[in-house]
């Protein structure tokens, strides 16, 4: 076991975790932004440099201070580490400086980007961005491209995170058609020679994608995610789990994804036949309304009941009291 | 007439023969260390010659060589770093064509001493001419019982292979090398963990430079305290520097470490002074990557003090007044020289060698070349010059491998040491962007 401090918050996890994961433990706004780690994929993560924080002491046997950022997600803790975040200046400049060089080509057209609300980057941008570019330069700009019939690659947002390279290598079989070409800013997602991407669990791609480049051709335009209700649901697959989020505009399921955890990573990897094909409630079975963070702005439309922590209830204005008297919550923690 | 212990007799008609190479003391380091030193005492002695890796970065290659883990039973490899593309930089290629039995030698008694029977030369695609001259080296050195099993009869296997790469700059990095070695793209791999702890193929690897292993048998043969009395200070030995720009006599200059820079540039023994008898205006010592520096710099520190051909010396005052020995590649600038139009190509170079992996380096180096083309065509702005110094901080120390800074720094030392010449292309915009405009004013000092 290690110990370390985070942000003066002192946590101990298990040797060889990561400088994320141990922020993760603790949890809150104080867990770097991660672009491109992705827990389930191997190998992901240091490309994006979102998640760099100082290290203020390498550990106990070496309490010098690193002499760069590291990358949170990829850096292993060591006991007596201290670690800094949200308190160091530095950490907070350099995360304006990736906001602006991800925004670079990125297109704010989240007003009609599907991914808008359920976005990565708009976060990322939202927390540590400024509201002005500095940059005068052509951006560049793509053709949409047809990855298959249910999906679409849309370069032009694509950050280069290579989430969805490394779902295509380590979740699909039938060898690699799927990758980076080119090289700095010329780099891009491709397919081999404009193949698609057609086996059993190529849809997961949709899902990994932290922005809008690759998005569901089924669900494409149909609705702004907030005004969806994400409801967990399970069917017996005889290809994955079948357990899933299925969201809902009325009585109907405009699109089904893999359930996520807090830091929007998959808890189970779903096949194509659950994600495009089963989209009748018949199909399912329902298990109730699917937790949304209190920060995002799916829950706008609180779909679940808030928690209320019974112990603050004391602390809160008269008036609040007995608003809550009148309508208690249904969930007490 | 300084020592030199690389190049002694790099002149000598077939010294790339084995034949001719042994007749003037060729591979008596693998003889010496092979039957009569264990492998920790070549290390020992790679220690006390003090020599740091010649590839740019400068860290003692015996402390390299001692972090090497060593698990029982597990393979470890060493690997040559030949992948030579900085532009300035030219100097390993010369050593590897003309004098290939050195590095084989050197890569022999190296891999002995790290304990490594299988050891590659990784070399950059381009040079596909020393690539045969290596192979021809290296099968003459099969030939005559230096490589293969049981090597001199000391029991020790070693096997050789030379690797061309896809002539990528980024492959000179050294993780990025090991990915493209293993048959990758060629991405640098994020750090820790670092090559001695899970290199090639996931095992313990040491990747040397061409003139750190080309150095190792005459440590070898003469002694790591007698390498180490030849330069000054910590900065051990000789050095090769590729010399080349305004320059009388340009060209590959192996010095004894500690020799002014005044005296490197203008006595007649190495480049011979300044062509066509103009000044000098500017010095980049060591390869592109590392901040350019004023004459008034380069000659003298701030303190006043002589400048050194020194790992030490040059990096006198930090990157606020000092620089960098790097790879020594040696470029200078006479005053018809514009270093506006210089940084953008330099700048231009490390974008498109960006491997594209990081955001930072992706699309800052992008970012930087454009603006640099925008001041030097005449479409600047005031703003443009510190947007320049904000956006290699941003890329500076944030990448997943150096050539973030390699693109930073020849920017941010260019506005530094010569901001006047910069906003003359904003203020003189249609004037500086006539062919051959140069602003005639006098660079500032920080």
């Amino acid at each position: 076991m290690a110990k370390i401090t985070f942000d003066g918050i002192e946590v101990e996890v298990p040797d060889g975790t990561t400088i994320l994961n141990a922020a993760r433990q603790i949890g809150g706004s104080i867990v770097p932004p991660a672009m491109c780690y992705y827990t389930p994929l191997k190998g992901s993560g240091g490309k994006c440099r979102a998640c760099l924080v100082r290290v203020a002491a390498g550990s106990t046997k070496d309490p010098r201070p690193m002499p760069k950022l590291v990358a949170s997600c990829v850096t292993p803790v060591q006991d007596g580490m201290v670690v800094e975040n949200t308190k160091s200046e530095q950490v907070l400049d350099v995360r304006k400086g990736i906001v602006e060089m991800l925004l670079i080509n990125h297109p704010l057209d989240c007003p009609v980007c599907d991914q808008a609300g359920e976005c990565s980057l708009q976060d990322f941008a939202f927390e540590h961005g400024v509201s002005t570019t500095r940059y005068r330069e052509e951006r560049r700009t793509f053709e949409k491209i047809d990855i298959g019939p249910l999906i679409q690659l849309h370069m032009t947002r694509c950050i280069l995170c290579y989430r969805c390279v490394y779902t295509a290598d380590q979740i699909s079989e039938g060898g690699r058609v799927h990758g980076v070409l080119g090289r700095g800013d010329a780099a891009e997602i491709g397919t081999y020679i404009e193949n698609i991407i057609d086996n059993d669990f190529s849809g997961n791609v949709i899902d990994v994608c932290p922005v809008g480049a690759l998005t569901d051709k089924t669900f494409r335009f149909k609705q702004r995610v907030w005004f969806t209700k994400p409801v967990n649901a399970h069917r017996d697959c005889p290809k994955c789990a079948g357990n899933v989020t299925l969201w809902y505009k009325g009585k109907d399921v405009l699109r089904v994804t893999a359930r996520k955890d807090q830091y929007g990573e998959v808890k189970e990897w779903i096949c194509n036949e659950c994600r495009f094909d089963k989209k009748e409630t018949a199909d399912w079975t329902i298990e109730g309304p699917a937790h949304i963070e209190r920060s995002s702005v799916i829950s706008a439309n609180h779909y679940e009941l808030p928690v209320l922590n019974q112990s603050v209830i004391a602390d809160l204005p008269e008036s609040t009291q007995r608003d809550l008297e009148k309508n208690p919550p249904l969930k007490l923690g | 007439m300084g020592r030199k212990l690389l190049t002694e007799h790099i002149n000598v008609e077939g010294i790339d023969t084995l034949e001719v190479y042994r007749k003037h003391g060729g591979y008596r380091s693998v003889e010496k260390a092979l039957k009569t030193m264990t492998p920790d005492e070549v290390v020992e002695e790679v220690k006390k010659s003090g020599l740091r890796g010649r590839g740019g970065a400068g860290f003692p290659t015996g402390m390299k060589w001692s972090f090497l883990a060593k698990p029982e039973g597990v393979p470890r490899y060493l690997v040559c770093n030949a992948d030579e593309s900085e532009p300035g930089t030219f100097k390993d290629r010369q050593l590897m064509s003309k004098l290939p039995h050195l590095l084989v030698e050197g890569m022999i008694t190296s891999s002995y001493a790290l304990g490594a029977n299988t050891s590659y030369i990784y070399i950059r695609g381009e040079l596909l001419y020393v690539l045969r001259i290596l192979e021809k080296a290296i099968a003459e050195a099969y030939a005559a019982g230096f490589l293969g099993k049981n090597i001199l009869g000391s029991g020790y296997d070693l096997d050789l292979h030379v690797h061309p790469g896809g002539g990528a700059y980024i492959c000179g990095e050294e993780t990025a090398l090991l990915e493209s070695l293993e048959g990758k793209r060629g991405n640098p791999r994020n750090k820790p963990p670092f090559p001695a702890v899970q290199g090639l193929y996931a095992r313990p690897t040491v990747v040397n430079n061409v003139e750190s292993i080309a150095a190792v048998p005459v440590i070898v043969n003469d002694g790591g305290e007698e390498y180490a009395k030849i330069g000054v200070g910590r900065s051990t030995g000789t050095k090769l520097f590729s010399a080349c720009g305004h320059l009388n006599k340009p060209g590959i200059y192996e010095i004894e470490l500690g020799l002014p820079v005044e005296e490197f540039i203008y006595s007649d023994e190495y480049c011979g002074g300044i062509w066509k008898g103009r000044e000098l205006k500017a010095v980049v010592a060591g390869g592109s990557s590392v901040p350019i520096l004023p004459k008034e710099l380069i000659l003298k520190t701030a303190a006043g003090e002589p400048r050194l051909m020194s790992y030490e010396s040059l990096s006198d005052g930090g990157f606020v007044t000092g620089t960098m020995l790097g790879s020594g590649g040696f470029i200078a600038m006479d005053e018809t020289t514009c270093i506006v139009r210089n940084t953008w190509s330099f700048s231009r170079f490390y974008h498109h060698e960006s491997c594209g992996q990081c955001s930072p380096c992706r699309e800052g180096t992008g970012w930087l070349e454009k603006v640099l083309h925008r001041l030097e065509h005449g479409h600047g702005h005031m703003e443009d010059i510190d947007l320049l110094v904000s956006v290699a901080k941003q890329i500076e120390g944030n990448t997943i491998c150096p050539l973030g800074e390699a693109a930073a720094w020849p920017v941010a030392a260019a506005v530094r040491h010569f901001r006047d010449e910069f906003e003359w292309h904003v203020t003189h915009a249609k004037e500086a962007a006539q062919p051959g405009a140069v602003y005639q004013g006098k660079a500032v000092l920080a």
